[in-house]
């Protein structure tokens, strides 16, 4: 019993040392989240075009309203799911032999990373939520309304799943640096299809047959499109479950990897460096 | 012994130097060449599929599939002139300053500006130059060939594309040495590229679809005081012809772009020479 009272106690202060640390440049924060909302208005703007072309017509379902609130409900389910650097600061850990740290202390490098990154996405909101609440402030006319208590838990379970998922799916490339020397190229690639396939362009149901079969087939939906396709009550009843389902099945899927990767490249790994 | 030195000879060996450094990592440059091409044809597909719900972008501006493919490849080819010329070196910069490599750059008899701006060549970013090329080439074929009232491009159209070229270069290589000229005083500038990427991608769409009481004053704002907007939009428009290009509007924009373009290439100039004198070396 102790010596788990102990660990926590050890977690809860890695996760108020990365807390503290996180809130030293809240000005910068709050300035860059209101930043990132600048793509989506030339977006916004796009559609409002294409509307205006078509005479109002719904565009597979989404009226120009819905698209403007897909947006913003993407941009909230990225501020969970992104996490910016974590790849390269694993392979550069690993490069630099920094790594040899935690072969030799009590302390896991996946669960302190994850610590680092909760105590980071804490303080990101705790600064962020006065320009979201701001934005969606103004954007109220746009959202269908308040949805009910049971979606908006749906939404907020899927936005857990989601950081999980980021977590442990960037993790796992960044283990790579175990085989590779330099996972840039590789990584590069992967935000590649990451912008396009994980909805953050545009809603994903959009697309016909063979290419929604494809995104359908990876996880990369899960971390922006589904949150929002929640919120927007797209996905309801069975289909909500069951993205639901395979959404944790994902998460599932990368931790385990994420273990088993570091187990096989700490018992190959060498220790270069001072 | 004080002759001026050949700037054009020295340019060249700098092209040639990246070159030879490209070519050593040649499997890099050519992932380099594929991830870039391959992030244009996935943009190219966003915006199949926009097309696939509308005949054209807003209603009645005549940017049809066509006329944007050609907006579309002229926004490429401007990007990738300004990120194989420009963009590593104006990152570099800020990592000069910190490391004091500055003054060796000082200390070299030619104009420092010239120097940091094209010291470092990024021969792979010219492979979406290629690329734009060849949709603005198929994008005013299908224009030329289209049965109700074919678009004609005479040498001057052809020569007036080039100058609002070099025009739209000109003004997002003055923003962007502006930029990073503010890192001699700051000290460091790490949101350099971010800021640059929220700015320019006010760039990436037809004028028009800035509307109402906010796209209004967007549209302003990026014409006039920032003029991002004219980058692409200008020579764009006189080369697809979506509307009528004799039309005031456009003539206005046109010599708006020239002026434009000197202007903040003058005040670019102006900063970058006063950032200069408030350098002081990171050694000292």
């Amino acid at each position: 019993m102790t010596a788990v009272l102990e660990r926590t106690r050890i977690w809860w202060t890695i996760l108020r040392v990365s807390l503290q640390e996180r809130l030293v440049y809240r000005g910068d924060f709050a300035l860059g989240t209101l930043m990132r909302f600048l793509p989506i208005v030339t977006q916004i703007f796009l559609w409002r075009a294409v509307f205006s072309a078509r005479g109002e017509e719904r565009i597979e379902g989404y009226s120009y309203e819905d698209f403007v609130a897909y947006y913003l409900l993407t941009m909230v389910g990225r501020a969970f799911s992104s996490m910016p650097g974590l790849s390269s600061q694993i392979a550069g850990m690993i490069r630099s032999g920094e790594i040899k740290k935690f072969l030799v202390q009590p302390v896991d490098l996946i669960g302190f990373l994850l610590l680092g990154r909760m105590a980071h996405k804490l303080a990101y909101y705790a600064v962020a939520a006065g320009p979201f609440a701001l934005v969606f402030f103004l954007c109220r006319d746009y959202f269908p309304g308040w949805p009910d208590l049971f979606t908006l838990a749906a939404f907020l379970l899927s936005l857990v799943l989601a950081f999980l998922l980021g977590f442990f799916l960037e993790a796992s490339m960044g283990l790579l640096g175990f085989w590779m020397l330099e996972i840039g190229s590789l990584f590069f690639v992967y935000m590649l299809f990451s912008f396009f396939m994980s909805g953050h362009m545009f809603p994903l149901d959009m697309v016909s047959p063979p290419w929604r079969g494809i995104i359908e087939f990876f996880p990369l939906q899960y971390l922006a499109y589904f949150p929002s396709a929640v919120l927007l009550q797209k996905a309801t009843g069975w289909e909500l479950a069951r993205g639901l389902a395979i959404q944790a099945g994902w998460t599932a899927f990368f931790i385990v990897l994420c273990r088993w990767l570091w187990s096989r490249g700490t018992r190959r790994y060498s220790a270069f460096g001072g | 012994m004080n002759s001026p030195p050949k700037y054009f000879a020295i340019f060249l060996a700098f092209a040639r130097n990246s070159l030879v450094r490209d070519m050593t990592f040649r499997t890099n440059f050519l992932v380099d060449c594929v991830t870039s091409i391959t992030w244009t044809a996935m943009n190219l597909g966003f915006y199949l599929l926009v097309f696939n719900y509308t005949k054209s972008i807003g209603a009645g501006t005549g940017w049809g599939v066509f006329e944007f493919l050609v907006f579309l490849g002229t926004t490429m080819i401007v990007n990738s002139l300004v990120q194989a010329f420009f963009m590593p070196n104006c990152e570099e910069l800020s990592e000069l300053i910190r490391t004091g490599g500055l003054d060796f750059a000082l200390l070299k008899p030619i104009d420092t500006q010239f120097l940091i701006s094209l010291r470092k060549i990024e021969w792979s970013g010219l492979a979406n130059f290629f690329a734009g090329g060849g949709l603005v080439a198929f994008g005013l074929f299908r224009l030329m060939t289209r049965p109700e009232n074919p678009i004609s491009i005479g040498p001057l159209t052809l020569g007036l594309y080039l100058l609002y070229l070099a025009c739209g270069v000109a003004i997002l290589y003055s923003i962007m040495i502006s930029l990073a000229s503010t890192s001699i005083w700051l000290g460091q500038n790490r949101s350099l590229y971010d800021f640059w990427f929220y700015i320019t991608n006010f760039s990436r769409y037809p004028m028009e679809i800035y509307q109402g009481a906010w796209g209004d004053s967007l549209r302003l704002t990026f014409t006039y005081a920032l003029p991002v907007l004219l980058v692409v939009n200008v020579p764009a428009r006189v080369l697809a012809q979506p509307l009528h290009p004799e039309s005031s509007l456009s003539l206005m924009l046109a010599v708006h772009t020239l002026v434009g373009a000197g202007l903040f290439l003058a005040i670019s100039r102006w900063l970058f020479s006063a950032a200069l004198r408030g350098y002081r070396s990171a050694s000292s």
